[in-house]
């Protein structure tokens, strides 16, 4: 077991999986001689060369059409996007070339679409978004979101070994801020599932990524009260873990719904409405939602630190769920 | 032979020629003159049929013909190999580069008539007609969305170290798209083998070509990704076969792709329910005077590869497997409901 952050956790995965399988090839921009501009891939082109680590074009329509194409010829190319928030440039692509091509094909497209994503960072708006929340609702894409090194790693492994296309969410606050012990062995962490961060009877905080490590965190204090707030981590946007959300909800018949992404349209929609259509009896208060404002997110720290969630606003949502 | 703008000729209009230049085709054997013909008229007479099933009702969507196209979709797809790994992502005038590259009739009514004999199954319609079996990737409504995968496949190719070509297609509409640059780029920096026909058959859906673009000639684009381009008689068979087969040997050799604009007039409106009045009826008086199918009989008769007796005998032949296919693909199921929330995930 090796200690290891979020960061280096998903470039042991991809170096796993580069060795482990000859048919991965990432591509993206600076990824090569630059080694990424995260440092994700540093290293990777002197020990697998320039065919197997491509520096490409800045083009992200193509660098997703391209790796959708090499898909479908039976390779699993793993594209990076420098930031997500440029994954729109290639929106086509991938809401009607890589997630419809099965359907109407029968042919596979074996691909993954990293990249960092997310705020705290003062990246402004055009550095800092979510984009989960425009593919969430595109059948035939997957989309995941890890939290913890071990869970970046054997979710990344597990996007690369899935024949469908992957769109993998990596939180760049957490890259260098969290580490945890992650096995040497080989294992994945399977697509769909969500996992219990922190155990609770009281109140469930439906969540992922970097709101985990907040809810957690604000658990620990209500803790102290006596309060026990389960913390449910999804990992998975599509598909996510319906069994878990119910299991979580119908033991502790409150809910808070947290995420990054922007509210009206965000995902917490969606759990709200199949926590209401599958465990409406079970609740003792109305659902709450708490998530960044319907606006760009800004960059000077007080307009996005006014924007986004934070501790405050979870305890105060809590409360009101305790209290009702 | 025609010009390539990266050599640093000098480009003409395309020429409106009468003639089919009565020079030997370099590896064309008498049987692949009379396959060339084959493809044609096949192509037509089975666009022919479709517009017969589509006006009794029994097409759902919309009827997209390639008349006046023949010669450009089946003598490109003629210079491909299957055997050789070669791929073709053909567009929505291309029924002819379907057939040359080994689609049968059956499948094309089967899809048009939204059977489940068509590998598509009923969940995609008329031309976007894919058969990974046969090696042939349709394609999406979004204009040039299919260049970059097409790239990347023939990236797949080379890496592969296969002697493989992509043969990939676009219109005069779509060579506007975003994607055309940022796949052609891509294609000429990575040096994939990959062929790239620009089909400009003077209107997107329309639109003239005027308010399309504003350059001469589109091949001209070549320069600027460092690949060759040619500008060719779309509507000359033999030309589109020999230049298509220039452009992939020299993908299959490794160095790279190639940009080939073919020059035609689409003779029929966007789709069928297009009454077609915005194109002037002089240009297509015009354009009806170098017919692809016609000039190129004629040319076969002077070549005594061709007379009244054997004409007929392919006519024949032709209209009797199209009313098989038709009968084939009426007698194919259409889609179980139930199967509408199925496939949309690999391996689930």
């Amino acid at each position: 077991m090796a200690v290891v952050t979020y960061i280096q956790a998903i470039t042991d995965a991809l170096h796993e999986e580069l060795k482990r399988d000859p048919s991965v090839f990432l591509l993206g921009e600076d990824i090569g001689q630059y080694g990424g501009a995260f440092r994700v891939t540093q290293g990777f082109l002197e020990e697998f060369g320039p065919q197997r680590i491509l520096d490409t074009p800045l083009s992200e329509s193509a660098i997703i059409g391209v790796a959708a194409g090499a898909a479908m010829a039976g390779f699993r190319p793993v594209a990076e996007m420098q930031f997500m928030d440029f994954i729109t440039v290639g929106f086509n692509q991938i809401v009607n070339v890589c997630a419809k091509m099965h359907y109407r094909s029968g042919l596979k497209v074996p691909m993954v679409i990293r990249g960092p994503s997310g705020g705290y960072v003062h990246g402004g708006p055009f550095h800092s978004q979510n984009p989960e929340g425009w593919f969430i609702r595109t059948p035939g894409l997957k989309v995941v979101a890890p939290s913890t090194p071990y869970d970046a790693k054997g979710l990344l492994k597990a996007a690369i070994r899935d024949d469908n296309p992957v769109l993998y969410f990596e939180h760049k606050f957490l890259y260098r801020r969290i580490k945890e012990e992650v096995p040497d062995e080989d294992y994945i962490v399977p697509i769909g599932k969500g996992e219990i961060k922190r155990p609770g009877k009281d109140v469930t905080v439906i969540t992922y990524a970097a709101m985990v490590h907040m809810a957690i965190e604000v658990a620990e204090e209500f803790a102290k009260e006596g309060v026990e707030i389960e913390v449910v981590d999804l990992r998975s946007l599509l598909p996510y873990d319906k069994e878990l959300i119910l299991d979580s909800v119908k033991r502790c018949n409150r809910v808070l719904l947290l995420h990054e992404d922007t509210i009206t349209g965000g995902p917490a929609g969606e759990w709200a409405a199949y926590i209401s259509e599958h465990a409406f009896e079970y609740l003792d208060a109305p659902l709450k939602r708490v998530a960044a404002l319907d606006a760009p997110i800004p960059y000077a720290p007080p307009l996005e630190e006014y924007f986004l969630p934070n501790k405050e606003k979870i305890q105060k949502a809590l409360r009101e769920l305790l209290d009702y | 032979m025609p010009k390539s703008s990266a050599e640093g000729g000098v480009l003409e209009a395309a020429p409106l020629k009468f003639e089919i230049e009565d020079r030997p085709y370099e590896g064309l054997k008498k049987d692949d003159y009379l396959k060339l013909l084959y493809y044609m008229k096949l192509t037509r007479a089975a666009e022919g049929r479709i517009v017969k099933l589509y006006r009794q009702g029994k097409v759902v969507g919309g009827v997209y013909l390639g008349t006046g196209m023949e010669a450009t979709a089946a003598g490109s797809a003629y210079a491909l190999d299957f055997n050789k790994g070669d791929v073709l992502f053909p567009l929505i005038r291309d029924l002819g580069a379907h057939f040359a590259f080994g689609q049968t009739p059956t499948v094309y009514f089967a899809q048009y008539l939204n059977r489940i004999g068509s590998p598509t199954k009923g969940k995609d319609g008329n031309i976007h007609l894919s058969d990974p079996s046969k090696r042939i990737v349709g394609m999406i409504s979004h204009l040039a969305a299919m260049i970059p995968p097409a790239v990347g496949w023939a990236l797949a190719l080379k890496m592969k170290g296969s002697q493989g070509v992509v043969m990939n297609y676009i219109g005069n509409g779509g060579a506007q798209v975003g994607d055309f640059h940022e796949g052609l780029n891509f294609a000429a920096v990575q040096k994939v083998p990959f062929v790239l026909i620009i089909e400009n058959n003077q209107y997107a859906y329309s639109t003239p070509n005027r308010l399309q673009y504003a350059c001469e000639r589109l091949s001209d684009r070549a320069i600027g990704y460092g690949i060759p381009g040619y500008c060719i008689d779309g509507t000359n068979v033999l030309e589109v076969y020999e230049t298509c087969c220039r452009a992939v040997e020299r993908a299959r050799a490794g160095e790279g792709p190639t940009l080939i604009e073919a020059v035609s007039m689409r003779m029929r409106g966007h789709s069928e329910h297009d009454d077609h009045k915005y194109v002037p009826k002089e240009l297509l008086e015009k354009w009806a005077k170098q017919d692809p199918i016609e000039r190129y009989q004629a040319y076969l008769f002077g070549k005594d590869l061709l007379n009244e007796g054997s004409l007929k005998q392919l006519d024949d032949r032709i209209n009797a497997e199209i009313e098989a296919a038709v009968e084939s693909a009426e007698a194919s199921p259409e889609p179980e409901p139930r199967t509408a929330a199925e496939g949309v995930y690999a391996n689930e």
